[in-house]
């Protein structure tokens, strides 16, 4: 199973490396990994989205908090939850295909951002899901280049991750 | 207040601690550092002739006092000497602080003399490391490093200090705080009343119980809890080989050490029972075999410190985090304070079972030959040093041996190096031991292969007077690579003979000791009493035993836990 775990993190230096050493020393997974500060200065928030049985899942999670720097953490999977992946794709747009790409980015809700006479540089927001849909439909001929931010979550409701 | 140098301000925080002993090496980086001991007579510094003997000698200290060991050592080839040592404390959870010099900080990251980024190498084999970025952080990152080596699950903590941390001429106001606070570290500090009530209660059900008893044990002060436990229940116990003397060895109702070379009766008693009382162990693979055929009637409770170790490599069914004295403790108040008993008919009967199972097989050993049979060799320590010596070991079969018959009735008396199997280990490990407590006998049991790994320590012994004995079970091999090579390639012995062995007598009065060669039984013990009689000598005893002896019972792999060889032709 595919699960988002969200952890807070000492904003120390050598403390994500220490996260993601536990990944590769342990032989866990990892499908994507984003990492950025909060709103609290001494804090960063790091979303890992992993791969496993349930338990392996429960290692990770108390491997994770035996690392000093952890502070929280949070498999967002178990609960209710909102992710988004961030997508910058650029591709051959010229002629007739123009207009075709335009309408497959306005049915996904993307955003051409920037453009010449033969390329398209497009923006999507979604989840990870999504973004490979659009992927696909593009087809892969034209694409140029593809740059994903990896997923960023958060619970739903009321329920928050912080100190 | 007082103005501190970094350098001084590192020892004094030592000191502080109540640090009587280091262990280390010097080096440019490290210079300052030196110089601050030296100009001071509190924190006393003992110079080994290998960095990887420094850690194990602050590992052998940190096992038998149950305190941190602390080691001092230079940036770059001093640092990477060290991570032998290092991952031997972690993967036995040892408590224990590297301080390591480092390059100045404004030449980290340019290849510099003698620069390794040993924050990097040491990573995935520390409980956590620090890097000193500002001289007057000190003692506090000094104060955590203690903090963490020695709370919750104890393990090895690296310091990095760079060399301009430390300037003589730069100075600060020095306090030592009396506390840490981390926001993002609190181990258990009491297991869960409601867990504890339902294994209780398990107990009272079980038929066939048995208490699994490991490291954490006595690295959580708690053999007396168990020990008092076990009588009133009256249940079997074997202990693990990293909890030898947890639970009395003589005792009765003690099964002896279970695993792959654990006894047929703790193996059989394991795999049989209904209900496996785990406190401070870890389920190892070198304990379990086959963890798909592990106990198949065992429900099991698991008491230990660390949440992650729990259901890592074996299920169970009542987890109880927390310090295993506080949670032992108020089992011992449930069960006396309890209405009901364990079963005492069921108990019988098992206890019954348990001793036919002891009767069976026990630890006997074909002596017949010409040779010395290495088990004699360690039932002649046992008697001769009366069941009371530091114990320490090497790799390989004669610490197998070791831990066989060797009966250890208390804890924190048996040092070996059992999660990493670290050869080299067992001379540093004993001399640590032997500086700390003087009046103790301590030997190091070892082998001809292990030996030559630290052999270099002979020399600090010399220097700091520290007469241990060392038990050389000289089979001319590497015995337990070889004992592999019998069972699973058909005798063909890659590299794992020792083809010029040196004169060890020669070799050991060139250090300053004294030697003694034993090649006949009849002169085994008469040799052992002489060794032990000269308290102030390092007598080094070369005993020359059977080269053929394997050791046994041995799990076969694949298999379950009672599935053995107990010697080399007989099978369960
Ligand atoms: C540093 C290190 N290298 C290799 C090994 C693998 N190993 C385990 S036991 C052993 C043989 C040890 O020989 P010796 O010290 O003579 O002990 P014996 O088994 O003969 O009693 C070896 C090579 C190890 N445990 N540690
Ligand atoms: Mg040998």
């Amino acid at each position: 199973m595919r699960h988002i775990i969200s952890v807070l993190l000492e904003n120390e230096p050598g403390a994500l490396s220490r996260v993601v050493g536990l990944f590769s020393q342990r032989n866990y997974n990892i499908e994507s990994l984003t990492v950025a500060p909060t709103e609290d200065g001494t804090l960063s928030r790091l979303t890992v989205t992993t791969v496993g049985s349930d338990k392996v899942i429960e290692q990770i999670t108390k491997q994770l908090n035996k690392l000093i720097e952890v502070v929280k953490l949070v498999d967002l999977t178990e609960g209710a939850h909102v992710e988004r992946e961030l997508l910058l794709i650029k591709v051959r747009a010229s002629g007739a295909q123009r207009a075709e790409i335009k309408r497959t980015a306005d049915v996904f809700r993307a955003q051409i951002i920037d453009m010449t006479p033969s390329v398209y540089t497009i923006q999507v927001v979604g989840t990870s899901d999504k973004l490979d849909a659009f992927i696909q439909a593009i087809g892969n001929t034209s694409v140029l280049e593809v740059v994903r931010s990896g997923v960023s979550g958060i619970a739903r409701g009321e329920k928050i991750l912080g100190l | 207040m007082e103005l501190l140098s970094g350098g001084d301000m590192l020892i004094r925080a030592l000191s502080d601690e109540g640090v009587e002993y280091i262990y280390g090496y010097p080096g440019g980086a490290a210079l300052h550092i030196y110089d601050a001991l030296y100009r001071q007579s509190d924190v006393k510094h003992v110079l080994v002739r290998h960095e990887q003997a420094a850690t194990h000698m602050a590992d052998g200290y940190a096992r038998a006092a149950g305190k941190a060991g602390v080691v001092l050592v230079t940036s770059g080839p001093g640092a990477t000497n060290t991570v032998t040592g290092i991952a031997t404390a972690y993967m036995d959870s040892v408590p224990m602080v590297v301080l390591c010099a480092q390059v100045p900080s404004y030449l980290i990251g340019e290849d510099a003399f003698q620069e390794t980024d040993i924050i990097g190498v040491s990573r995935p084999i520390v409980k956590h490391s620090m890097s000193v970025k500002n001289p007057e952080e000190i003692p506090e990152i000094i104060k955590k490093a203690f903090f963490l080596a020695q709370s919750g699950r104890p393990g090895p903590v690296v310091v990095d200090i760079p060399k301009d941390m430390t300037l003589p001429n730069e100075r600060y106001e020095y306090s030592y705080p009396s506390k840490v606070k981390l926001r993002s570290y609190g181990p258990a500090t009491k297991g869960h009343t409601g867990q504890i009530k339902k294994a209780v209660d398990m107990i009272f059900e079980a038929k066939r119980p048995v208490l699994y008893a490991g490291g954490g044990v006595i690295l959580g002060k708690a053999s007396d809890q168990l020990t008092e436990l076990a009588k009133i229940l009256d249940v079997p116990v074997t202990n693990t080989l990293m909890g030898l003397g947890a639970y009395p060895a003589t005792d009765r109702q003690y099964v002896g050490m279970l695993g792959m070379h654990g006894t047929y009766e703790a193996n059989m008693t394991m795999h049989h029972s209904d209900l496996i009382i785990a406190v401070g162990a870890r389920f190892d693979d070198r304990v379990t075999n086959n963890t798909a055929k592990f106990c198949p009637n065992a429900k099991i409770v698991h008491i230990d410190i660390d949440p992650a170790s729990i259901s890592k490599t074996v299920t169970v069914d009542v987890p109880i985090v927390g310090p295993v004295d506080q949670v032992l403790n108020e089992m011992l108040d449930l069960v006396k304070g309890a209405k009901k008993e364990i079963e005492k008919e069921a108990l019988v009967s098992w206890w019954r079972q348990v001793d036919e199972w002891k009767a069976y097989h026990g630890m006997r050993y074909n002596s017949d030959g010409e040779f010395i049979k290495p088990q004699q060799a360690i039932e002649t320590l046992y008697k001769v040093t009366k069941g009371d010596a530091y114990v320490t070991s090497d790799v390989g079969q004669h610490q197998m041996f070791a831990s066989q018959y060797y009966k250890f009735d208390k804890p924190n008396r048996w040092i070996n190096s059992g999660g990493l199997g670290t050869m080299g280990f067992g001379l540093p490990a004993a001399m640590g031991i032997k500086l700390n407590f003087p009046d103790n006998d301590v030997v190091c049991v070892t082998g001809e292969g292990s030996f030559q790994m630290n052999i270099q320590e002979l020399s600090t012994c010399k220097q700091y007077n520290l007469p241990v004995k060392i038990l050389n079970l000289n089979n001319q091999a590497l015995g337990m690579v070889k004992q592999w090579q019998d069972l699973n390639y058909e005798a063909r012995h890659a590299h794992s003979y020792m083809e010029s062995l040196p004169d060890f007598q020669k070799l050991i009065e060139a250090y300053g000791h004294v030697a003694l060669r034993v090649e006949k039984l009849a002169d085994l013990e008469s040799a052992m009493e002489e060794a032990f009689a000269m308290k102030d000598r390092l007598v080094f005893m070369d005993v020359m035993v059977d080269p053929s002896e394997h050791v046994y019972p041995m799990q076969v792999p694949t298999g379950s836990m009672r599935d053995m060889m107990l010697s080399k032709t007989e099978r369960t």
